[in-house]
């Protein structure tokens, strides 16, 4: 008997230990997760809708960007489709819609490409990546199409393809990391004939578009959408109006994944709590088969 | 003692009319879903970019988990604190659990698009998600799970190895495979247990933690930080009334007497797990003053309000009156209630709860998507039906002289 408990002890003594083992290498690689890495010059796009003609040829050439099926350009000047609230969907990665309350504005919607990306930290297999130049980008060769990401995402972005039976992917705008790395504009930004869309360093584009408000405070609504919403988004919006609550929903200021994460961290701070239920149930598992030896020795 | 109860198959016959029922739903639901490999997710679930999950995650994930809960929470009384007095509903528990979490692996592998990449999760990390932990955790518990269950097949089978054909040569080298491996089992069974009951507190609450991420687009009534800690609560209030309503059922399909005694004094435990939960849940609504949100009345909150009081507060008076206690009727009506309870808390969550900033209509589950859940649940029971034919499961009363099995799963602490 007391072989016996001894043996137990040992190996419970064991697992702890070897528990500890692991979870002194695993949560450095989670910290350094937690905080994506942003560098200085990271990049974004000022959207400033009072400029928007709502041409939608910024939706045209994304679609030729990322080899979808583009058509005609004529037919993308279509007031009718304008009015219909869209969403960026699977050969769609970018729409511009028409709002119509105290004015009209024609805003054109993507990926906000967050600065700390719900679906970056809800993805299971970490599929998701928050890119050096800003960009949040998926990878084919990880995703298992479980749709966390869309689940998390605050404002609704990633789009899935329910009617392919192999290899359905996650689409969302990438923010034309292929065409930026060769050094070239984003698709919709170059053809923007308007210049609605400014490419640039996000600071500096916070910046300007401050200067704007300065410059134009009868043009503009008091704000920059994106500096600080959930977080900070690369892409940032100018407009006449609030946006939040109308083209945009609510969101606070806390970073999307904040609260989920420090719970995540908090059951599992370096494996001690598991742990220590471990122990505590074993302390209990000995103690009252004790009690009961005790008793039947009686 | 008049009867030892002894794990023993049982020798009815397998086929009745309700079996027959429950194969005919369980193969409606392999048709959608053979639909679904087919055709992909979209033809035969209403889910869409707005709604990216339906109820194949909320019932048969969520909600499965939960409902498996009668596993972790015998184990922990029968095992961990010794009441020996229970031990006749831990194989029966675990059977459940075994059975239902290996559904619930598979209603993951149907709902995720990609399923052949279902182990990625195994090799590709990702320790701020919350999904990735539920992953991670659920695989390792069914494992777990699974060695649990070994020492009923090594019972079943040790020293009655009779292959067929030429392969009965092999007789005596299985039937020792078979010894070893049941020692092997009793001398490190506490691990499993122990690690059984840890990895299930960590993803019964993980599961909670799942829709926080989702922020501002889950209903206020449902949404706080304290999900994981309710989660947790409502699968320890569960897993006795799932334990009891399972134990009823069988005996009376099986002709059995219900043992009454045991399940009475079992449910002593419902009241107060039910108490604790119910009380955090309220506690909860007055901090966060979400109560603001049931004077409007519509289907958010008459879905809470069945929630709460038909599934977590009339069942709690129920278990709190010895008379309900000491009557099958009245336990079965109360567990029912409270796993009704439970079910609709994980519906509410994952479904009534989730509305997408940008959404042009609402989610309803489509006749594929309820087919296939049903299809799961149906199989699930004709599973059961198979296994305590096959395996010693269910305890019934024996006179025979026999060696009392100390442990249910044997190999606990000696
Ligand atoms: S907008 Fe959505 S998809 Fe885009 S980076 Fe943010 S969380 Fe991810
Ligand atoms: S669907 Fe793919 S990208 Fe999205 S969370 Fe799941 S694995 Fe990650
Ligand atoms: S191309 Fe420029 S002006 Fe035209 S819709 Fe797009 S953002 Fe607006």
């Amino acid at each position: 008997m007391s072989q016996n408990r001894r043996e137990f002890l040992k190996t419970i003594a064991a697992i702890g230990a070897s528990t500890a083992a692991i979870s002194s290498v695993t949560p450095k690689k989670t910290i350094a997760k937690t905080e994506p890495f942003l560098s200085e010059d990271r990049k974004g796009v000022l959207v400033d809708t009072t400029v928007c003609i709502g041409c939608r040829k910024c939706e045209w050439a994304c679609k030729g960007a990322h080899g979808f099926e583009q058509g005609d350009f004529e037919n993308y000047q279509n007031d009718e489709i304008l009015n219909v609230q869209r969403r960026p969907s699977t050969n769609n990665l970018t729409v511009v819609n028409k709002y119509i309350d105290e004015g009209t504005r024609t805003v054109k919607m993507q990926c906000m490409h967050c600065e700390h990306p719900a679906c970056v930290s809800a993805c299971i297999v970490g599929a998701i990546s928050k890119k050096e130049n800003g960009s949040v980008v998926w990878d084919t060769d990880m995703c298992i199409g479980c749709r966390y990401c869309m689940v998390a995402c605050p404002f609704q972005i990633p789009a899935f393809e329910y009617y392919k039976a192999l290899d359905p992917k996650i689409v969302k705008c990438d923010f034309c990391i292929e065409r930026t790395s060769e050094g070239k504009l984003p698709a919709c930004v170059n053809i923007c004939p308007v210049e609605a869309l400014t490419y640039g360093t996000r600071n500096e584009l916070i910046d300007e578009a401050k200067r704007r408000i300065k410059n134009h405070p009868d043009k503009y609504f008091d704000h920059v959408f994106g500096e600080y919403e959930v977080g900070g988004t690369s892409w940032l919006y100018l407009a006449d109006k609030n946006l939040a609550g109308n083209v945009f929903p609510k969101l606070g200021n806390n970073t999307a994944p904040g609260v989920s994460e420090s719970i995540q961290h908090g059951i599992f701070a370096y494996f001690v709590p598991p742990i220590a239920v471990y122990a505590l149930l074993g302390g209990i598992m000995w103690l009252t088969k004790e009690k009961e030896t005790k008793k039947e020795n009686k | 003692m008049a009867h030892l109860h002894i794990p023993t198959p049982i020798s009815k016959k397998y086929f009745t009319p309700g079996v027959i029922i429950l194969a005919l739903i369980a193969v409606n639901g392999l048709i959608f879903l053979a639909g679904r490999f087919l055709f992909g997710i979209g033809s035969v679930t209403n889910l869409n970019d707005q709604y990216p999950w339906g109820i194949w995650i909320g019932l048969d994930v969520a909600a499965g988990v939960a409902l498996a809960a009668g596993g972790f929470t015998t184990a922990a009384l029968g095992h961990i604190m010794h009441r020996d007095k229970y031990e006749t509903i831990i194989r029966p528990a675990l059977l459940t659990a075994m059975l239902g979490y290996t559904f619930v692996a598979m209603g993951v592998f149907v709902d995720i698009g990609r399923w052949y990449y279902i182990w990625h999760p195994l090799v590709m990390w990702n320790g701020n998600s919350a999904l990735f932990e539920v992953g991670i955790c659920v695989m390792m518990y069914l494992t777990v799970l699974y060695i649990e269950f070994l020492p009923m097949v090594t019972e079943r089978f040790m020293g009655k190895v009779n292959l067929p054909g030429f392969l009965s040569r092999f007789n005596k080298i299985v039937d020792s495979i078979l010894h070893s491996l049941d020692r092997g089992l009793s001398k490190t069974m506490f691990i499993f247990i122990i690690a059984g009951v840890v990895l299930s507190c960590l993803h019964q609450s993980s599961l909670g933690t799942l829709m926080i991420i989702a922020g501002p687009k889950m209903h206020p009534l449902w949404q706080t930080p304290i999900l994981p800690l309710l989660f947790l609560l409502s699968a320890f209030s569960v897993g006795f009334p799932m334990v009891i309503m399972e134990s009823l059922t069988a005996s009376r399909s099986f002709g059995l007497k219900p043992e009454l005694d045991v399940l009475s004094s079992l449910s002593k435990f419902v009241a107060p797990l039910l108490g604790i939960y119910l009380i955090g849940k309220l506690g909860d609504m007055v901090i966060r003053e979400t109560f603001v949100y049931l004077t409007e009345f519509n289907l958010v909150s008459i879905l809470f309000g069945v929630e709460v009081i038909i599934g977590v507060i009339v069942p709690l008076r129920m278990f709190l009156a010895p008379a309900v206690r000491k009557s099958p009727t009245g336990l079965y009506i109360a567990s029912m209630l409270v796993i009704f309870g439970v079910l609709m808390n994980r519906f509410n969550n994952f479904v009534t709860a989730y509305s997408p900033p940008y959404a042009v209509e609402s989610y309803f589950p489509s006749i594929g998507e309820i087919s296939v859940t049903l299809g799961f649940v149906a199989l699930e029971i004709l599973f059961y039906r198979l296994f305590v034919k096959i395996f010693p499961v269910i305890s019934i009363p024996s006179d025979k002289a026999h060696i009392k099995t100390k442990y249910a799963i044997r190999g606990a602490v000696k």
